[in-house]
């Protein structure tokens, strides 16, 4: 008798994988077609009909009021808020962790700096970026940028300082000055780290973009699903969370895949099943 | 004039003295091994000479000037472990020195400055081996294929010093006799003078000049702290060397000793005797 641990999935992966997802899908069909056999006008799980619908008119209908494609404005900005937000936090991550990472000095000076900002609870000063950079899209970039970057930077620095002495010993006997080591020896190989935990902060950087586009915005994904909850508008709400996570999960797959092609070198050690 | 000087040299930590009054003189294109027991100070005495750390006392002259208090293109090194970047591959590894040479700010080089070096990495590469590997990454060698792209990697940069810090300790013993027989080429061709440091005794006289036996003298519980160790012997190994002999016939006259590199001569019973 084989163990359970030995047991590979082979051919049936896909099978495997797709089969909670049926069973959610259906798990909530039946529960719609429960509620509406007792209440017909309920409006807390719409059967997958309604929702189509729904977004059929928020995506491919111009908006009446403003002659906009509702969808598509709120994912256009919400995407361009997070983007630049992640943007600017990268930056920042690869300077400064990498300064901090190689560097005795910098690290002296930056490392308690950024151990004490990553414990600010960045929703707890967002009046204060409200306050100071108004309501508009700067104080939401800067709520991810907030957010973000402390992580960002303790990640990569901690990367960095742990790569072997050795390396950097090797790298001044081949003549390496300091600079050349940090763009030929600690950069290349902080860049897969730096990717890696860019991906695991997408889920933080939607919390925050959702977070501020709930209590100031004119359009954005969580504008929307707050704006229509005072409707009880779930034909639309659900679509819209189900499209948040999908594009999570793109750009997550996105990265990795960036990752993969562009460092092969970090992903040979992966256990493969 | 001697390549490496060392003057009554102390390496202190605080209260603990570890090494204490050594003086060595290295002739030019000597090759050193170093030996002694665990805890002596031979990685010490190696981070000494590679400027990782500064004396406590005495000076260390490299071609007669003081050495750099730091790392740098004069001596090169090779670890037992990490001693090839695992982002580059082979052919990477190898150019780095070249490129950061050539290329101050970028630390690459493109077109036809690349072609050259590409083409020098390429001709050294093939002589030890690895001519079909050119782009493998380090992860996909064997151990002994990564410390020859080391071997390669730190020589392609010319130093005056080669620093081994137990270099094959971590191979087969089959592979080991290989890469000893590719070190003396390589240190043959190139006069660089070595200083190897190692466990294992046969291996430093198979391949040193010169052998020098860190030991402490004084190992008494209460001495412990206060007494280093220092050089308690300095071997010069003598080898009998006919002039107009090849260097494989050499090494053959010395097969009395059960050495690994045997496997080079035809005198064995040896399934590939071929050649």
């Amino acid at each position: 008798m084989r163990r359970v641990m030995n047991i590979r999935p082979g051919r049936a992966r896909w099978v495997l994988a797709l089969l909670p997802f049926a069973l959610i899908l259906l798990a909530y069909m039946m529960g719609s077609a429960h509620r509406r056999a007792e209440n017909p006008s309920d409006k807390v799980l719409p059967p997958i009909s309604e929702m189509a619908s729904a977004v059929h008119r928020v995506a491919f209908e111009e908006d009446k009021r403003t002659g906009q494609y509702l969808f598509w404005t709120d994912t256009k900005s919400s995407l361009k808020r997070l983007s630049i937000g992640l943007s600017v936090s990268v930056a920042f991550a690869l300077v400064l962790g990498l300064l901090i990472g190689l560097l005795p000095v910098a690290n002296a000076t930056f490392s308690p700096l950024t151990a004490v900002l990553s414990m600010v609870p960045p929703m707890a000063i967002l009046p204060i970026l409200f306050i100071v950079f108004g309501l508009d899209e700067l104080s939401k970039v800067m709520l991810i940028i907030i957010g973000v970057t402390p992580c960002l930077v303790r990640d990569l620095s901690f990367t960095v300082s742990s790569l072997p002495r050795e390396q950097l010993v090797k790298a001044q006997s081949l003549g390496a000055s300091t600079w050349q080591t940090l763009i030929r020896v600690a950069l290349p190989q902080a860049m897969p780290r730096l990717i890696e935990s860019l991906r695991l902060s997408l889920g933080p950087a939607f919390l925050f973009l959702i977070s501020a586009e709930a209590i100031s915005a004119d359009s954005g994904l969580g504008y929307r699903i707050f704006l229509l909850r005072r409707y009880l508008a779930m034909d639309t709400i659900l679509p819209y969370v189900i499209w948040i996570t999908l594009l999570a999960f793109l750009l997550d797959f996105a990265l990795a895949q960036i990752s993969r092609r562009a460092f092969p070198w970090a992903h040979n050690a992966e256990r493969t099943s | 004039m001697s390549a490496l000087s060392i003057k009554n040299v102390w390496i202190e930590y605080g209260a603990q003295v570890v090494l204490e009054r050594v003086s060595l003189e290295i002739e030019a294109g000597a090759f050193v091994a170093i030996v002694g027991p665990s805890g002596c100070g031979k990685t010490s005495f190696l981070r000494l000479l590679l400027g990782q750390e500064s004396p406590a006392r005495g000076t260390i002259l490299l071609d007669g000037k003081p050495m750099p208090s730091e790392p740098g293109p004069d001596r090169g090194v090779v670890f037992q472990r990490y001693s090839v970047f695992p982002h580059l591959t082979v052919l990477g590894n190898v150019l780095l020195g070249p490129e950061l040479e050539a290329s101050p700010i970028l630390g690459r080089t493109f077109g036809k400055c690349r072609r050259q070096l590409v083409e020098r990495a390429r001709v050294l590469l093939t002589e030890v081996g690895l001519g079909d590997s050119l782009d493998k990454y380090p992860t996909q060698l064997s151990g002994g294929m990564q410390q020859r792209l080391a071997l390669v990697q730190a020589l392609i940069r010319q130093p005056r010093v080669l620093l081994l810090d137990e270099p094959f300790g971590a191979l087969d013993p089959g592979i080991r006799g290989e890469i000893h027989v590719l070190m003396k080429k390589l240190w043959k061709e190139t006069g660089v003078t070595i200083v190897m440091v190692t466990h294992d005794l046969r291996e430093a006289f198979l391949l040193g000049t010169r052998v020098v036996v860190f030991d402490r003298l004084r190992n008494r519980p209460e001495e412990k702290q206060r007494y280093g160790a220092t050089i308690s012997q300095n071997i010069e190994v003598h080898r009998r060397r006919v002039p107009g002999q090849d260097f494989h016939e050499r090494i053959a006259e010395d097969s009395d000793r059960d050495d690994p590199v045997a496997v080079e001569t035809t005198r064995r019973d040896d399934p590939a005797t071929t050649h």
